[in-house]
């Protein structure tokens, strides 16, 4: 009887230490960012749509060989390879000698994309395109705020988003995939 | 020419004044709601319309007055619509005998307390009409529960307000303040603890708020009693729920606290102080426990508040009498 009078006093007293647990919290500094007002900054970690990394020449390392697209759960990938470049009349010469002597013609078509469609809509940013990629062409960006006005701003030409971040090279880096998709 | 009773005169302009400080009210106390329990969790709660946010209130209020009132399939229309208006009306009526500050009253009546007591009562009944005409059976289950608890709960209210009213030899709520002295040892809250801290508990089951909000609570009820309303037919259950924060707190305020009494400041300001200080508690208790189980919500109020009570009340008549003979 006693001991149980006792508990209810104690369980009243935690009443008072919830209270003022409250009350340490409502003091407390907040730790939500307003954030349309305020960038989040620790947004290392973050994945956001696929992008294609540049080589040294600026070129993207990408070969077309068309791993990515085979390997998409979601088929949001479409690589456009670059047809093989018009002859010049020298080189159609030197193409039929060749194929006289029996030897195999050397290709000369580029390799990296013409186009690198990317639908964003249909990604679930799971990265396989990443792991299947034979030469490291793809990551993805740190760009957390993304926003469009359609379903069509987010399909993306990833080989157009290299081509404007490079000529925007200097300026806010993680700005420029969104500025670069409005004038594409 | 008749010239018009001062009474009445007097009963009009507090109903005027009541009836525009009960809309202020409801917005300004959504506001500090919103914002402390924004602040308990660590955000900053609302902050985009005004300064800090403080309009916000003022946005959602009329976005609810222009929203479509819409009555649910097999309800009963007149039930329906009569339950948020007697929700909202009688707590009118509660504030006239308010004493705010000295012969700063609407009505003054010999029984104020009493007047409070019944009306309020008039809460039960429309929560119970709105679970019940709106045909629903997460409305009809917080139409029960509400009223299973307002009825348990109103009976630990009435013992320790007698209580007060014992010592004070009134129910008129001027003359209990007019009791008490200018500091806290003077207050009642001193010779009448226990029916104090009867009192708030039961205040809070009474006015159906956390963590005694088992009528709505909303992860097992939807919305409980008023799950089926839109538009103002809730925003007067809600208006009703904080003009009834509003009534026991000021009650509280003039049985135990002292009223209007207070050191350097004018008396009515006095009162308001103290009303927002019980209110802010309240508004913490809210968002520092969580809801209880219905059979706990019970326990506490059958077991442990009621004998409690009585037990107070049989002391405190005992050592009036025992006043009276000395």
């Amino acid at each position: 009887m006693i001991k149980e009078a006792l508990n209810t006093v104690s369980d009243l007293w935690s009443l008072m230490v919830g209270l003022r647990v409250t009350k340490d919290y409502f003091r407390a500094p907040q730790v939500t960012v307003r954030y349309p007002w305020k960038a989040v900054s620790n947004i290392a970690t973050y994945k956001g749509h696929l992008e294609l990394v540049g080589g040294k020449t600026g070129k993207p390392k990408c070969i077309s060989c068309g791993m990515c697209a085979l390997a998409c759960p979601s088929n949001c990938l479409t690589v456009v390879k670059r047809k093989p470049p018009k002859p010049t009349p020298e080189e159609e010469q030197a193409l039929a000698e060749a194929k006289a002597k029996g030897e195999k013609p050397k290709d000369k078509t580029p390799k990296d994309p013409e186009k690198f469609i990317y639908d964003f809509t249909l990604c679930s940013l799971c990265g396989t395109c990443m792991e299947n990629c034979p030469v490291g062409a793809l990551d993805f960006t740190g760009s957390a705020y993304l926003a469009g006005y359609s379903r069509e701003d987010f399909h993306f030409d990833l080989v157009q988003l290299l081509k404007n971040q490079a000529g925007l090279e200097g300026m806010d880096a993680s700005a420029a995939p969104e500025t670069g998709q409005s004038e594409a | 020419m008749n010239a018009i009773p001062a009474e009445l005169l007097n009963i009009l302009i507090g109903l005027v004044a009541v009836a525009a400080s009960v809309g202020l009210i409801g917005l300004v106390m959504v506001w500090v709601e919103r914002k402390v329990a924004g602040h308990i969790q660590r955000r900053p709660g609302p902050y985009e319309v005004g300064p800090s946010g403080a309009l916000q209130p003022l946005c959602d209020a009329l976005k609810l007055v222009g929203k479509q009132l819409f009555m649910p399939l097999g309800a009963d229309p007149i039930l329906f619509w009569l339950a948020p208006v007697l929700a909202f009306l009688p707590v009118l009526l509660l504030f006239l005998p308010l004493p705010v500050g000295d012969g700063l009253q609407a009505l003054d009546v010999n029984l104020g307390v009493l007047l409070i007591l019944a009306f309020s009562g008039l809460a039960v009944l429309s929560v119970l009409l709105a679970g019940w005409a709106s045909n629903n059976k997460y409305g009809l289950l917080g139409a029960a529960r509400g009223v299973a608890q307002a009825v348990a709960y109103e009976i630990p209210l009435l013992l320790s307000v007698l209580a007060v009213s014992f010592v004070a030899g009134s129910l008129d709520l001027a003359q209990v303040v007019k009791g008490q002295g200018t500091w806290p040892w003077n207050w009642n809250i001193m010779t009448q603890p226990l029916a104090f801290l009867i009192y708030i508990v039961s205040a809070l089951g009474e006015t159906n708020r956390a963590p005694f909000d088992l009528p709505e609570a909303e992860s097992e009820l939807t919305a409980g009693f008023h799950t089926e309303y839109s538009g103002m037919g809730f925003g007067l259950f809600f208006l009703a729920e904080y003009a009834n924060m509003v009534v026991v707190c000021s009650v509280a305020t003039a049985l135990f606290l002292g009223g209007w009494h207070g050191p350097v400041l004018p008396g009515p300001v006095w009162f308001v102080l103290k009303v927002s200080a019980l209110m802010l508690l309240m508004v913490f208790v809210r968002w520092t426990y969580p809801r209880v189980r219905f059979d706990q919500l019970l326990v506490i109020n059958w077991k442990w508040l009621l004998p409690l009570a009585v037990a107070n009340l049989l002391l405190t008549a005992f050592f009036v009498k025992l006043a009276q003979f000395a």
